[in-house]
């Protein structure tokens, strides 16, 4: 069995981390982490319409819009201190942001595993970013529904 | 060879002083040959954003543990790593970390089991350097490699396995988790990842003092006094007592451990590593919930 397809922009970051020696993915998982856009003033302005994922090892924050269009916008809040967090926010964002909700919604579960992080993050503290990817597609289908 | 002691006068009170470092300590004494400065943390890339000039990382999720046993590393494991590092066996090692060192007391903890003479904590950790405005950088320095001998884990002394604990119902037992852990109303930290037991509560006997209690607002150790005030008058333990300390996986009790056995200087505390998530997985073991041991 093959693994289902990522949509072409999350592939791009996963050949993106798989194609670099272990040693310098963490460099460009901080990376992600810096590029992490800050919120827009009505989100940061107002935390309680943020969700919290708590599987995550340190705080995130995070919200969902989705435009007339059917795409999605993402929004997600890290603090400085936990760059692994905002690390895996950062690829959720690049990879997802703007896309259709059904492209979302498409994304396998599993797809943080292909990013060749295991060995480097431990599976442990990679299942946050499979617990954002998780919030995400549910905020989706509820706000569908 | 060993590095001179740190003399702040706050250490000369603490069972073994010499355990200890401040942050001036560091400062001053960086470019010695002898010292290596570690760095653990709970986020395995807060190294990378900025560190200790010259400090090595350490990593206890990815490092300090088997890949395949639930298990720490073996003495090669373990010779390999220091080595790589560029840590002798007669090197000072300082370990630091965020979150008031909890993960460098872990990896402390982790170096006790193989015996390394000299190792000690830098007081206040990574958030004290960083408030103190204190030279870091992005540079991964590259320390010559070293012949770590290979010396066999001594899990004898300061670390707890299943069996033991059963035995040692009844005796002095800690639980330094939070207090809805505790109880039983939640399986893993507030806002933390699950970690998977199936059952909640604690350990029959075992009283409750969240770890953290231990630390002041600057991320340092609080003063023997305050110290003995919460483990000694108001949870009533002795120092000769025997003591067993657990969480969830071995972490934050390894800060409680270096508490009780280097701070107040009770000589026979052990470490239950396999902690909660062993305990709460296993069948027909006694568990207590509510607030009350």
């Amino acid at each position: 069995m093959t693994a289902a397809a990522l949509s072409p922009r999350l592939q791009e970051i996963v050949d993106e981390f798989t194609a670099l020696p272990p040693g310098q993915r963490l460099q460009l998982l901080l990376e992600f982490a810096e590029d992490l856009p800050h919120l827009p003033a009505r989100y940061a302005d107002h935390p309680d319409l943020l969700e919290p994922v708590p599987e995550c090892q340190s705080p995130l924050f995070l919200a969902v819009e989705v435009a007339d269009d059917g795409t999605a916008r993402l929004f997600f809040q890290a603090p400085r201190e936990a760059p692994t967090t905002r690390g895996f926010a950062g690829i959720l964002y690049a990879g997802l942001d703007g896309m259709s909700v059904a492209e979302i919604l498409a994304t396998p579960g599993e797809f943080p595993s292909r990013l060749g992080l295991q060995d480097l993050v431990s599976p442990l503290r990679l299942r946050g970013m499979s617990a954002m990817l998780a919030r995400i597609k549910h905020r989706l289908r509820s706000q569908a529904a | 060879m060993a590095l001179p002691f740190d003399l702040e006068p706050k250490f000369a009170d603490y069972a073994h002083p010499g355990m200890l470092v401040t942050t001036d300590w560091v400062a001053e004494h960086l470019d010695d040959p002898g010292l290596v400065v570690a760095e653990s943390d709970e986020d395995v890339l807060l190294y990378e954003t900025g560190h200790i000039p010259g400090a090595v990382k350490l990593d206890w999720h990815t490092e300090l543990n088997d890949p395949v046993t639930r298990d720490y590393v073996d003495g090669p494991g373990f010779a390999a790593l220091m080595s790589e590092r560029g840590i002798s066996r007669d090197t000072t090692l300082v370990l630091y970390g965020d979150k008031n060192n909890w993960w460098a007391a872990y990896a402390l903890w982790v170096v006790t089991l193989f015996g390394h003479p000299d190792v000690r904590l830098m007081d206040g950790g990574r958030a004290k350097w960083f408030a103190e405005d204190r030279a870091v950088t992005n540079e991964i320095p590259r320390r010559p490699r070293t012949h770590y001998p290979v010396v066999g884990r001594d899990d004898s002394h300061i670390r707890a396995f299943k069996d033991r604990v059963l035995a040692h119902l009844g005796k002095p037992m800690i639980d330094v988790r939070s207090p809805g852990e505790y109880s039983g109303d939640l399986l893993h930290m507030p806002d933390y990842p699950q970690e998977g037991a199936l059952r909640g509560g604690h350990i029959p006997g075992a009283r409750s003092v969240p770890w953290a209690r231990a630390a002041a607002q600057d991320a340092t150790f609080r003063g023997r006094q305050e110290l003995e005030a919460i483990y000694e008058q108001e949870i009533g333990l002795h120092p000769d007592d025997d003591v067993v300390v657990y969480c969830r996986i071995g972490e934050r009790s390894s800060h409680t451990w270096f508490v009780l056995h280097h701070l107040l200087g009770f000589p026979n505390v052990r470490n239950y590593a396999g902690s909660w998530t062993a305990w709460g997985n296993s069948v027909q073991v006694p568990i207590a919930r509510g607030a009350q041991p």
